[in-house]
């Protein structure tokens, strides 16, 4: 299959504002350090990490939220990673994002239903009305949701509104940065499932950031290993679970707690 | 011998609904008890009525709470406070907010130990310098100088864990201490908990909304729902055979990445009506 994503020797440093000295620069610090790969289309790729090893920032290279400053950025043909704001602006209707934190990502002021048709609108998208309803319908919530405001619904319930909002635009491409990392276990549970049977019925192509490694196994075809920046590893996610090659890998897997008082850690 | 034991306690929202219904536990000297739930099943609350710390807007509406044999609800609150002080301390879940961005670490760990225990300053730095080794701090002579804005998450939890064990407290709540660390870490501090409470014979509230640091951490374990007790067992057992429906089904929702068809079935709905019913009716 075609690939929609095509990532060569991704870079991006950013100012380090902790070392700015009072007059003059901020040194550059590297987060991204040359990263290559790519995401077919209709692949749910799993990127994982621990904390500050890159991951979020690869997100947001990969949707055009931060600047890549060396490298390239293929987007379904495209070369977007040096796009300015208004070249980027037709093409943003096609990769979407879902947010780690649901309450602080839905502006707290409006109702669901506008949450969700503000993006149909600024893309220029007809019969708004229906597309809202449809997305609801997609994500499992009842139509009347569309006159709630944000704070009337549980964590779970404003995650659905997240993903309801990325898919409504029918983009190509989603992003999902640690969606599940705020929610229980029960309402993790359905959020995944929901996601599981969208990407299917309706061919996106996601990218699924998470420090989780059993969601990612259960959602994901192909995981990649981040650390301090690299790829560390990016095979198929049985072979990896099955033998994983790098010494960070196992270093993860054995640190997830197993629900098995079997499992004794050392 | 039960070090806390909460008996029968309820409480509710000022003018509102109930948070804790009839809530019975014990943690004996040296045990680690989880306290799992949902958010919002009260698990937090607990805690926090043990220490004295609730909300404002929060009232007891009966039961007892008794701390090495004594009642604290019958307590006048100044003498409360002088008994949970000098017993118990807390792990607080987020380690950014926690700390005072504006002090030095050293005094943060220090003042406690001066102003409760009435140590000098001398002996308190010394204390404090020793659990930071205790807590595998390199330099823990810099660290002490430092501001919580120089360190990492894991580091901030490592001071606050040396911090709640200082006093050589006989009971510690530790409020989801490592929910907002990465796995790998996650690994390490839990490590160094357990390791700590072993070695200090602490009794130790654990909650968590993860059952598999349940597993690792914990040796009885209350399953909360809607404020209710719904399962009281030893970790052994219930991971072999959980004895409530619902807590059975918070098994199953719990992801294993051994297993990947097994783990994240979402709570059944009618499991759900069947505790809401259980709960409603007391």
């Amino acid at each position: 299959m075609a690939d929609l994503y095509t990532i060569t020797d991704l870079h991006l440093s950013l100012a380090d504002m902790t070392r700015k000295p009072l007059f003059g620069l901020a040194p550059r610090l590297d987060i991204l350090k040359g990263l290559s790969f790519s995401i077919e289309k209709g692949a749910v790729l799993g990127i994982v990490g621990g904390s500050g090893s890159g991951k979020s920032t690869l997100g947001r290279a990969l949707v055009r939220l931060l600047e890549p400053s060396g490298g390239q950025v293929v987007f379904d043909g495209t070369d977007i990673t040096h796009l300015s704001d208004a070249e980027l602006r037709p093409l943003r209707r096609r990769f979407q994002m879902i947010f780690q934190d649901p309450m602080s990502s839905l502006n707290p002021r409006h109702r669901v239903g506008t949450i969700i048709a503000e993006p149909l609108r600024l893309h220029g998208f007809d019969g708004i009305q229906a597309r809202v309803l449809r997305a609801l319908d997609h994500v499992g919530l009842p139509k009347e949701f569309a006159q709630r405001y944000p704070h009337e619904l549980s964590g779970g319930q404003r995650q659905r509104v997240g993903i309801a909002r990325a898919i409504a635009l029918e983009p190509d491409f989603i992003l999902a940065d640690e969606i599940v990392s705020g929610l229980d276990v029960s309402s993790q549970a359905q959020v995944l499932n929901l996601l599981e049977r969208l990407v299917a019925e309706l061919g996106m192509t996601l990218a699924f950031i998470s420090h989780d490694l059993s969601v990612v196994r259960r959602l994901c075809q192909r995981v990649m290993v981040l650390q301090h920046g690299q790829i560390v590893e990016n095979r198929e996610t049985a072979a990896l679970f099955a033998d994983p090659q790098a010494q960070y890998t196992r270093d993860l897997l054995g640190a997830i707690p197993l629900p098995d008082p079997s499992q004794v850690w050392v | 011998m039960s070090f806390l034991s909460v008996r029968n306690l309820s409480a509710r929202v000022k003018g509102g609904g109930p948070l804790l219904r009839d809530v019975s536990l014990d943690v004996a000297v040296g045990e680690v008890r989880g306290l799992v739930g949902e958010s919002g099943a009260g698990k937090s609350m607990i805690g926090k009525a043990v220490l004295g710390i609730l909300p404002k807007a929060v009232e007891i509406t009966s039961g007892q709470i008794m701390l090495d044999g004594v009642d604290l609800l019958a307590l006048p609150p100044a003498q409360r406070r002088i008994k949970v002080g000098a017993t118990c301390a807390l792990i607080p879940q987020d380690p950014l907010t926690a700390l005072n961005p504006s002090r030095r670490i050293g005094v943060q760990i220090t003042d406690r130990l001066v102003d409760i225990l009435g140590w000098t300053r001398q002996r308190a730095e010394e204390r404090a310098l020793a659990l930071l080794g205790e807590v595998q701090i390199t330099e823990p002579t810099r660290v002490l100088r430092q501001y919580p804005h120089e360190l990492s998450g894991g580091m901030r939890q490592r001071i606050l864990i040396a911090s709640a064990f200082a006093a050589e407290p006989k009971l510690i709540v530790a409020d989801e201490p490592t929910t907002a660390l990465d796995v790998t870490v996650q690994k390490q501090i839990l490590k160094l908990i357990a390791a700590l409470q072993v070695r200090h014979g602490t009794a130790l509230l654990f909650v968590t909304h993860d059952l598999g640091v349940v597993s690792k951490v914990c040796q009885k374990l209350s399953v909360l729902y809607a404020g209710k007790v719904v399962e009281d067992s030893a970790v052994a057992d219930f991971f072999r055979a959980p004895k409530h429906p619902y807590s059975a089904a918070l098994l199953a929702a719990t992801p294993k990445y051994t297993d990947p068809l097994a783990g994240l079935q979402p709570v059944p709905e009618a499991v759900i009506a069947a505790v809401r019913a259980e709960v409603a009716h007391g």
